[in-house]
């Protein structure tokens, strides 16, 4: 057999930095067929794949590269199916260089396969063609499912139990469908349409969604199950609470949880105010505390909503970032700067209590904490000041209480979330399942996408044999 | 979508009663919770306190002052049509016990806030005095209605054009006097009235619990914009309040928060009365 090799990685199509950083729309624009082909042509089809095991889901890696390498994109689609609901979206915000591609055998010498951009190219494929094809559903069983969150954990729990023939009602607090892939993941890096095109074929497989409804609030699980008749209940209900940084003057004006920011640039377009009616802080001079994908994600934001300068300022160092190392590089090409082992001491505000400026102290690493990461730790004497006016906090979130205060039987962990068997998703409340961020805390995608799909089979076993 | 059943403009059209249909909130909402409210896909959200319920007939009554583009907004809707989006109940509902002797002191449309929390106080066993005031006569709403929750009624105008010449915490004061075993008083109304309502009450020494207005989003404390400071801490008034112990309200942070965007709202505004044309509607 000839040598695979020689053929380079292939290089995605990127919007220019100086072009994208003042729009919204997405940065990488996606392989065209020709280059599917050439990239999927590098795949060596290895018969015990190492990259399977660095999916969470296992998906036949091998498999469906194989069928793009024979432009056989329809069969490529049904391969990812099998493992994923959500390819499109995986595809873009996994975080391959960590998962799949880390583990992939030419990444050894060479460069990995570009599973993610295949992956991604696979689904944007059969949405642009028209080629989804409506599933059949099997005779109705009678079970009623309520799924209670509709973010990539919930969406799959749906999708496999309507597939199965259980009639399944999503409830979401907020009033569009999606969780974090509509409220916190910017338009440049998922397209909207395409969370839209998921929960419209949901809906066309018979899916019920009845948004504007806060579990805990308008409906409790108990009533859920006893008026309403659900057999079953999945929670997946995210990390919904944000964390703030404790220190003096946190409450002024342009001072924004990651969540607010994002959530008023994404959900309710303040991008494009005054046409949608939601307004937010442009600043000029913006501050981001945090480095995670959250973090990026609002700095970029910023970035694109007019600032003239954004600083992701963060306690530790370059290494313990936790955003995806493309995000990280798309940040910085489109002139994010950094300011590692800083951590913030005060804000100051004007007499409007609009904040103006803030107090920082240098720190350095010291020994490793509970998470194995080096403890930041400030050196005396280090303050310094800096000037802003835009401050997004994006530290971390933690585990919203509006649903398990209202289920006094879920049982809890120390932290508020869900306490649920790892294989099944299985609570101690019997008849309920949790999945996603709210069991694991803040997570990733295709985790979340992951537990929905257990529970799914373990629902489907308890509505055929019993708990 | 939630049809508009009942229209009534009170204030002189400064203040618009809706009555709406949304049948689960209806039924599960208790005094002192709001619904946030989205007229349309471009719009904002907004959180409203529910002023009644009528958990048979599946309806909800909002009562609303016309301040800005969404409010005025929803002013220009007619019976029958509808409300994009409608969320709730939320917030935690108003603590409701027997206490005694009890002081509702209501200012502008808070007086609508004020009012399903003075029945209940009353239907609680309390001795309930209530309080009312506006700029003016034609500005008082809800006076038969607090007639009917309370057992005293007092209304006020700041320019003496109907009942007491003054301001409600002058009633508040004089109340409190002749009544040293009051023991809640309860004040709801514009941040200014809340703020000098809880010095007074604070002299006296009688509790005191305010509803507080912040801006919101998602109003399931989610995203923490409504954060306000009570005491040392940090506090969510979407799902901990929006009633707190007013002794322990930060006023003055409340008060420049609400003023966040100041002028973007009234840029929306303009351009909602004609009065801007840089949008991009196309005109
Ligand atoms: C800005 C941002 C960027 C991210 N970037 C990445 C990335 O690049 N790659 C990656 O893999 N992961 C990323 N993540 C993490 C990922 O999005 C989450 O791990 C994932 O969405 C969790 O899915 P979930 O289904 O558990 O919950 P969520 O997506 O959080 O959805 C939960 C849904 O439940 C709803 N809900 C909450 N409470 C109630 C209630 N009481 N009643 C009814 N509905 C309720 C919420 O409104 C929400 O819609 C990012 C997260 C954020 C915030
Ligand atoms: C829990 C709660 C209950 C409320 N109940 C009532 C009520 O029963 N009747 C009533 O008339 N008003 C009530 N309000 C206030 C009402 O929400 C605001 O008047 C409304 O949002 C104004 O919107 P607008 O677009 O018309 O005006 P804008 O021009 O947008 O704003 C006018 C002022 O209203 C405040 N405001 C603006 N946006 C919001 C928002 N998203 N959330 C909260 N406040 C905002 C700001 O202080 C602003 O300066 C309540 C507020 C809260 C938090
Ligand atoms: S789901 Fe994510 S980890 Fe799995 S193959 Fe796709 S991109 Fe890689
Ligand atoms: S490890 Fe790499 S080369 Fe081998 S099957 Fe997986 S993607 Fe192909
Ligand atoms: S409105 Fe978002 S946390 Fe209260």
């Amino acid at each position: 057999m000839a040598k695979k090799e020689k053929i380079p990685r292939q290089k995605m199509p990127e919007q220019a930095p100086e072009v994208r950083r003042a729009n919204f729309q997405e940065v990488p624009q996606g392989f065209d067929e020709k280059t599917a082909v050439l990239e999927a042509s590098r795949c060596l089809q290895c018969k015990n794949p190492s990259c399977v095991t660095g999916c969470p889901v296992q998906i036949d890696i091998p498999g469906f590269v194989g069928k793009i390498a024979e432009a056989d994109f329809k069969g490529a689609i049904e391969v990812l199916k099998r493992k994923t609901a959500l390819p499109a979206v995986c595809g873009r915000v996994c975080p391959q260089e960590e998962q799949c591609e880390a583990q992939c055998i030419l990444g050894k010498k060479d460069s990995p396969v570009a599973i993610g951009y295949l992956e991604r190219f696979t689904a944007d494929w059969e949405r642009t063609q028209g080629a989804f094809e409506m599933p059949a559903i099997p005779p109705k069983t009678g079970n009623k499912v309520a799924v209670v969150g509709s973010g990539p954990s919930g969406v799959t729990v749906a999708g496999d139990l309507i597939l199965k023939g259980h009639d399944v009602t999503i409830f979401e607090a907020f009033h569009a469908a999606g969780g974090v892939l509509v409220y916190g993941i910017p338009e440049f890096r998922l397209p909207k349409a395409i969370v839209q095109n998921e929960m419209d074929n949901l809906a066309k497989l018979g899916v019920e969604f009845r948004l504007n409804s806060v579990i805990g609030q308008t409906q409790t699980i108990d009533e859920l199950m006893n008026e309403e008749g659900f057999d079953a209940v999945y929670v997946g209900v995210g990390a919904g609470l944000p964390r703030f940084l404790g220190v003096p003057g946190e409450n002024l004006i342009g001072i924004y949880s990651a969540n607010e920011y994002l959530t008023r640039s994404n959900l309710m377009k303040a991008y494009r105010f005054p046409e949608y009616d939601t307004p937010i802080v442009k600043g000029k001079n913006v501050a981001v505390f945090g480095a995670g994908n959250v973090a990026m994600d609002s700095a970029r934001t910023a970035l694109r909503m007019g600032a003239e300068k954004v600083r992701i300022v963060y306690r530790r160092s370059q290494e313990e970032m936790p955003a995806r190392a493309e995000e990280i590089h798309h940040g910085k090409d489109e002139g994010i700067e950094f300011h590692l082992l800083t951590m913030p001491t005060q804000f100051f505000g004007d007499e409007n209590g609009r904040v103006r400026g803030m107090e920082c102290l240098q720190c350095e690493l010291g020994e490793p904490d509970e998470s194995g990461r080096c403890r930041p730790e400030s050196i005396d004497n280090s303050e310094f000041t800096m000037e802003c006016d835009l401050v997004i906090i994006a530290v971390g979130s933690g585990a919203n209480p509006v649903l398990t205060r209202g289920t006094p039987d879920l049982a809890l962990n120390k932290w508020g979330y869900i306490e649920a068997d790892p294989a099944t998703g299985k609570t101690k409340k019997k008849g309920v399942w949790a999945g996603g961020d709210i069991v694991t805390g803040a997570a990733t995608v295709i985790l979340a996408m992951g537990a929905g799909r257990q529970a799914a089979d373990s629902i489907h076993d308890y509505l055929t044999w019993g708990w | 979508m939630h049809q508009i059943l009942e229209r009534e403009e009170l204030a002189q059209g400064t203040v618009v009663k809706n009555v709406v249909a949304a049948p689960l909130v209806a039924k599960k909402a208790k005094p002192g919770q709001f619904v946030i409210l989205r007229v349309n896909d471009t719009g904002e959200r907004i959180p409203l306190t529910m002023a009644d319920t009528d958990p048979d007939k599946g309806t909800i009554t909002l009562i609303y002052q016309v301040v800005g583009k969404t409010t005025a907004l929803m002013k220009s809707l007619k019976v029958g049509e509808e409300y994009k989006d409608v969320v709730g109940p939320l917030g935690t509902p108003t603590h409701i016990e027997k206490t005694g002797k009890v002081i509702c002191v209501g200012g502008g449309t808070g007086v609508a806030v004020l009012h399903p929390i003075t029945r209940a106080l009353k239907k609680a066993g309390n001795q309930v005095t209530a309080v009312i005031g506006a700029r003016t006569k034609e500005l008082i709403i809800l006076e038969e209605e607090m007639t009917a929750a309370s057992h005293n009624l007092h209304v006020c105008t700041d320019d003496g054009s109907y009942g007491h010449h003054g301001f409600v915490t002058d009633v508040l004061k004089s109340e409190l006097k002749a009544n040293p075993d009051t023991s809640l008083a309860v004040c709801i109304g514009p941040v200014p009235m809340m703020k000098y309502c809880c010095l007074m009450t604070k002299d006296f020494g009688v509790k005191t619990m305010v509803s507080l207005n912040p801006i919101m989003v998602d109003g399931t404390g989610m995203c923490g914009c409504c954060r306000v400071s009570v005491g040392d801490k940090t506090k969510f008034a979407c799902v901990d309040g929006p009633e707190f112990d007013g002794h322990a309200v930060d006023f003055d942070e409340l008060t420049q928060r609400l003023a966040a965007y100041r002028e973007d709202e009234a840029r929306s505004m303009d351009i909602f009365q004609g009065k801007d044309h840089h949008c991009t509607c196309g005109k």
